[in-house]
């Protein structure tokens, strides 16, 4: 079902208030829970914390909207405390990063199918292998440092194996500027993949920066400098698909709409009732940011902000298993390799990417020293070489 | 590379207030020695109320899965089938085994903790560690059969499993951190051990009160690994701190 935009009013902005008791609600069962319950509550964390770090920058190049700027921005960051604490405090820090890697692969490849624009979907299908990678590495760690099993997490939805490995993803970084769409010609739901992606990805990038100190094994510490490194870089990517001549207004009109179309996503295929309750509601307080941008859109820039995000929603997010898509992407391409804009051969990656990357592993590869003859066995390897005792 | 002495050694350890005694003085002028009377729960009651509240409202950590098949729970026997909680045992048998292969990978750090610093402890070989890290995947395997042959499901992570896994989330760390000594290691690793032994005890009562009497016995010989381990584990321990002590 697709929501008509511009029907449904939402919450006023002055009524979109929490109490702390209501922020820390109840976690979601690590145990029990859907995994794509965890994937939907990751994903929103990371949509809201783009949402309030776009509102940050976006204040730092205006000053008269910096009023309505704070007053959304203080909401944004309320909803994302309360999303975010909805991750169970038994999920151990390398427990989320097999949550993140989840949310890397299902949802890219999710938004890979659904993308109109040829171009952008090759982009998601290229960074759509190397979080694959991600977690086969962070699976080799969890189950060699904590003997634990990654699909305890993933729940046999997502696929445990090589993908294009780590050691060759860093690059130099003119290699991971793409071309933007272009946002006259663009569909909304272009627009809105590459946001909902660039947001993903940041907050991958920033969560693995915050917790690799946290662990005092230094193979581990230097895999998530590593793969942190990597998210990087794709940050780097997805951002550089969004048209940087978009107006500031337009900007913020296409996050608010983004964060619209990704909450009624949760919504639509939300299992656990209390969840999707909250879902609801922060559906309902993005109606009311959508409104309150538009008529500042039509306020500013005289346009019509159906123009920009259309009348309705696009299809929801397919929040399900995507592992035929994703075998036959790892089948096809991850042999393929970035240069400049493009993708091209491995044999013709340019020099500067093979120049870098030889210096930073000139001392060692963290991702293959941890998964160095690593093969996912139901339960762990340890069950598998223990019958060798 | 520091060894288990030099965590004991003097040094410039700047947290306690002695240290700096002319900040210390400041922070004494400025700080507040009388309990602030319109400050509610400076005893703590405030606090544990909050806590309370959410100890009443909290849902579970989660469920045990019912087994795929009642085949295997049929042949381990009628006690089992007629339990009125089954799922108990099935629980306490994950928690194990997580506990084991945690167990495992954590011998396999300390393994290299110890060619390190194997010198310093001229009683213990690797072979002695081996041994025991060997004994705890033997006994992952041990335990993974036991599921299986009750029709559970032994890749299932139930809530005494995970928690196992936050409870010594500490202990992993203690043992990782290439800073911490010999002697630190050892100590993290007596932890696990101690903890280790009461689970098979436990796990012992639970098979027996079952009628799994073969269980039963093969657990008590994990069990007796498991006190040898604590034996061993606790004289090196020892041995090194207090040959520490007396050099200092």
């Amino acid at each position: 079902m697709t929501l008509a935009l511009f029907e449904d009013r939402g919450t006023p902005l002055d009524r979109q208030r929490f109490t702390w008791r209501e922020l820390v609600g109840k976690p979601i069962s690590k145990l029990d829970d859907d995994a794509f319950t965890r994937v939907r509550v990751i994903l929103m964390n990371g949509i809201e914390n783009e949402a309030m770090r776009f509102l940050h920058a976006a204040a730092r190049f205006n000053g008269e909207l910096r009023v309505p700027f704070a007053e959304v921005r203080r909401v944004e960051h309320h909803q994302a405390t309360m999303v975010n604490w909805l991750l169970g405090p038994d999920h151990s820090p390398l427990e989320t990063t097999i949550g993140y890697e989840q949310v890397a692969i299902e949802v890219t490849a999710a938004l890979a199918q659904q993308e109109p624009d040829a171009y952008l979907a090759q982009n998601y299908r290229f960074g759509l292998l190397e979080d694959f990678d991600h977690m086969y590495r962070y699976s080799a760690l969890m189950d060699r440092l904590e003997g634990k099993d990654s699909n305890n997490i993933l729940q046999s939805y997502t696929d445990v194996m090589p993908g294009r490995p780590t050691v060759v993803e860093h690059r130099a970084p003119e290699n991971d500027v793409r071309r933007p769409f272009d946002r006259r010609t663009a569909a909304p739901i272009t627009k809105m993949n590459a946001l909902t992606l660039t947001a993903s990805e940041q907050q991958t990038h920033n969560y693995y920066l915050n917790i690799g100190p946290l662990f005092a094994d230094p193979v581990a510490r230097q895999l998530y400098a590593e793969i942190a490194s990597i998210e990087q870089q794709h940050v780097t990517q997805y951002e550089s698909l969004l048209d940087p001549s978009q107006s500031l207004l337009e900007n913020w009109l296409l996050h608010e709409a983004t964060e619209v179309y990704n909450y009624h996503s949760c919504v639509e295929t939300e299992t656990n009732p209390r969840i999707k309750a909250i879902w609801e509601r922060m559906l309902s307080y993005e109606l009311g940011h959508l409104h309150m941008v538009a008529e500042l859109f039509k306020q500013y820039e005289r346009r019509d902000p159906q123009e920009l995000v259309g009348e309705r929603l696009p299809t929801p997010i397919a929040f399900e298993s995507q592992r035929d898509f994703v075998r036959e992407t790892l089948a096809r391409e991850v042999d393929l390799r970035p240069s400049g804009a493009d993708f091209v051969s491995l044999e013709e990656e340019p020099q500067s990417s093979l120049d870098y990357r030889n210096h930073m592993n000139s001392e060692g590869s963290p991702s293959e020293i941890v998964a160095d003859g690593y093969a996912w066995h139901p339960g762990t390897e340890l069950t598998r070489q223990a019958a060798n005792f | 590379m520091q060894e288990s002495i030099d965590s004991t050694r003097l040094g410039t350890n700047r947290t306690g207030m002695q240290t700096s005694p002319a900040l210390s003085k400041e922070m004494m002028d400025n700080a507040q020695l009388e309990p602030n009377e319109t400050s509610a729960g400076l005893d703590g009651q405030a606090l544990a109320e909050m806590r309370a509240e959410y100890v009443r409202e909290a849902d579970p950590l989660g469920s045990i899965p019912p087994p795929a098949t009642a085949k295997g729970a049929l042949k381990s026997g009628m006690k089992m089938m007629t339990c009125s909680r089954p799922q108990a045992f099935i629980d306490k048998l994950s928690e194990r085994l997580a506990y084991e292969r945690a167990g495992t990978r954590l011998y396999e750090a300390a393994i290299t903790k110890f060619l390190e610093h194997s010198e310093e402890l001229p009683g213990a070989t690797v072979s002695d560690f081996t041994h025991i890290r060997d004994e705890e995947a033997a006994h992952a395997l041990l335990i993974k059969e036991c599921i299986e042959q009750l029709g559970a499901d032994p890749t299932a992570q139930t809530p005494s499993a995970a928690l196992v896994g936050i409870e010594t989330m500490g202990i992993l760390q203690a043992v990782t951190d290439p800073r911490t000594s010999l002697a630190h290691t050892l100590h993290a690793l007596l932890a696990a051990e101690l903890v280790d032994e009461a689970g098979w005890e436990t796990l012992i009562a639970l098979a027996e009160n079952m009628g799994q009497k073969d269980m039963a016995a093969r657990f008590r010989e994990a069990e007796q690994h498991e006190q040898e381990h604590i034996f061993k584990v606790r004289g090196w321990y020892e041995s090194l701190t207090l040959e520490s002590g007396q050099l200092v």
